[in-house]
């Protein structure tokens, strides 16, 4: 054999012992269950199951807008293309009527379904992996107490080749790590429960920790915000930076937010209010406090998404503060100091000076309704004027809010509403 | 609650009285539960118009209730009737559909559920005067490809589907074009016998 085959031999080894290694590693399930949960009878384990059901928003995904309860069908746009989140009730032939708690735990657990398939992670088991098995177990007694309902799932519509599953081995070789978290003893109980809450079941991550272009969490930039693909929203930064994250929040200001969908600092929209709405206004008192604990404790990374860096142009802020003056003034007062809850701050309110403008822009373009909870049940809301202004009278407007009372967050381009324009008409 | 409908009346006028441009239909003075009806279709996604919706999303029917109730409750003068440039024929045979239908094709008329004088009939029957024709012409094209949809039976699908092109052309004519005769109001709700089922006058 000559040097060249012996070579060739070689590396072609290699490169198989490497698939094989990326395979195995992909594909592999872990074993770690969590603690033991004390004996509950049936309905007290349904409850819990109903709560933690709340807590992790399954029905974001898995109720479709005006749909039957969990029975699937919501579209989840993502930069690869659309998937469906699947039926969930406990229908024998759509459903998951024939699955049993360990096949529920192997989807929760280990991102795979009943027969194996490895499951996209629009499906956030990265995060749900933590989930211990006595919750997986409560979740599962839950899903076998809705009304099953025929109704088939529709497949998911994704780009060559990311609709090739078997590519899925690689992906979560080099993404996922199943494992159930793990107390860490030297925190308090509390911090523990926030952390539990917010890595696993209530998935922040997914919208608050930026992407790559795989489409999974950068690690180095945990929680510290990111424009969401395809939604087009920016999720703020959870971290403690003062000007962009949590800084200036206590423990109980970011309970209150997650409980009533307000606070002293701001409200809020888009993404979050639909989070709100379904699931964080449902969590117990203690539960919302536990997740402001942890966050607190979080660093005070800086934002990962550059501030906007177009220069703040003297006649935007003339023409802005004209506009201002004419359709905003009436609510949000002439210092931009709002008035109550119902009229948010516009001087120091994050949302307005978030590194991305597009919250703003989209606040100014499409107008919201902060969620209804239960502390809030009547919410006012901000006036749509995308059919109003176009889009360099936006883009000056939004200027203007950014640079006066004291802000300074950078100026806005035409174009950067027309793009969020094109965004608001797709969701 | 004029401020908890801000986000309202940027596009329907004030007090619901009507968009400036033609295409934002009055609300004020529409039967309640018709009112309401459309808040949960836009919500639920059985009507289709992406601001809708977006405004609607995280709202309890109690509090869609509430606003449905305020701006039925408005009185606001009609504006006068705008003329439709259209041949008299076709004004013809939209009267006539209007008043009379067509037996033959199964089509009942306007009047035989909106009330003789198409104010509507409570609870859940809107008038058919004082629209615009662009709107009148949208929403029955609408419910005839499945764009706009109602409790079922859903009525005013069955009867959309038979409409030609040429008949929601001259509907919307001659409805827009017509004045209204104050005071314009919707009919009790025991006054009429309906000749279709609708499911949205049994929804609640």
């Amino acid at each position: 054999m000559s040097l060249m085959k012996k070579v060739l031999s070689v590396l072609l080894l290699l490169v198989v012992a490497a698939i094989g290694g990326l395979y195995w590693l992909g594909t592999r399930d872990d074993a770690s269950t969590g603690p033991a949960a004390a004996a509950a009878d049936a309905a007290t384990l349904v409850e819990r199951g109903r709560y933690l059901a709340l807590a992790g928003n399954c029905m974001a995904c898995h109720t479709s807008r005006g749909g039957k309860t969990l029975a699937g069908g919501t579209p989840i746009p993502t930069p690869f293309g659309t998937v469906y989140g699947p039926n969930i009730t406990p229908d024998e032939k759509t459903g998951i009527g024939a699955w049993t708690a360990d096949d529920f735990w192997q989807a929760l657990h280990n991102g795979k379904s009943r027969d194996g398939t490895l499951l996209y992670p629009a499906f956030p088991y990265t995060e749900y992996t933590r989930v211990t098995r006595a919750d997986s177990d409560a979740l599962y007694a839950y899903l076998r107490t809705v009304a099953p309902v025929s109704q088939p799932n529709r497949p998911p519509e994704l780009e060559f080749p990311y609709d090739q599953r078997a590519l899925l081995a690689a992906w979560r070789a080099l993404y996922f790590k199943p494992g159930v978290q793990e107390a860490d003893a030297g925190k308090s109980v509390q911090w523990n429960r926030g952390r539990y809450l917010v890595e696993g079941l209530g998935h922040c991550a997914a919208c608050h920790t930026p992407r790559n272009s795989l489409g999974a969490l950068r690690s180095a930039d945990t929680l510290a915000g990111g424009v969401i693909p395809v939604l087009d929203w920016y999720a703020p930064p959870l971290t403690n930076d003062v000007e962009t994250g949590m800084g200036r929040w206590s423990a109980e200001d970011i309970a209150a937010l997650l409980k009533t969908g307000i606070s002293k600092h701001s409200s809020v929209s888009g993404p979050m209010a639909e989070v709100v709405l379904g699931s964080t206004q449902h969590l117990t008192d203690a539960d919302a406090l536990a997740i402001g604990v942890y966050i607190k404790s979080l660093p005070a990374t800086a934002a990962s998404t550059e501030r906007s860096r177009a220069a703040v142009a003297p006649a935007a802020m003339e023409l802005g503060g004209k506009i201002y003056r004419q359709q905003c003034v009436q609510c949000h007062q002439p210092a931009g100091e709002g008035s109550g809850t119902a009229w948010p701050a516009l001087a120091g309110n994050p949302t307005v000076t978030a590194p991305s403008p597009v919250n703003a822009i989209r606040m100014v373009l499409d107008g919201g309704y902060a969620p209804a909870t239960a502390a809030n049940p009547r919410p006012h809301g901000m006036p749509p004027f995308g059919q109003l202004l176009n889009d360099s009278d936006i883009s000056m407007l939004v200027t203007y809010i950014r640079n006066s009372w004291g802000n300074e967050a950078g100026g806005v381009t035409a174009l950067e509403v027309k793009r969020a324009r094109a965004a608001s008409t797709l969701n | 609650m004029a401020a908890r409908v801000a986000a309202c009346t940027a596009c329907h006028g004030v007090q619901g009285r009507a968009g400036a441009d033609g295409y934002y239909p009055r609300l004020a003075g529409k039967p309640q539960e018709y009112l309401y009806h459309q808040l949960l279709n836009f919500r639920d996604d059985r009507r289709q118009y992406r601001p809708m919706t977006h405004l609607l999303t995280g709202l309890p029917d109690d509090y869609l209730r509430e606003m449905a109730a305020y701006f039925s409750d408005q009185q606001v003068p009609y504006p006068p009737p705008t003329r439709a440039e259209v041949s008299a024929a076709t004004l013809q045979a939209g009267r006539k559909l209007a008043l009379d239908g067509d037996a033959a094709r199964g089509l009942p008329a306007c009047a035989a559920c909106h009330g003789a004088a198409l104010g509507g009939v409570l609870p859940a029957i809107p008038g058919l005067l004082g629209l615009p024709r662009d709107y009148i012409g949208s929403q029955i094209g609408s419910w005839k490809n499945g764009l706009r949809r109602a409790a079922e039976p859903d009525c005013m699908a069955d009867i959309s589907n038979k409409l030609t092109p040429e008949d929601i052309g001259a509907l919307a004519a001659w409805l827009s074009s017509q004045p209204v005769v104050e005071p314009y109001a919707p009919q009790a709700a025991d006054s009429i016998r309906l000749p279709v089922q609708c499911g949205s006058q049994a929804q609640r």
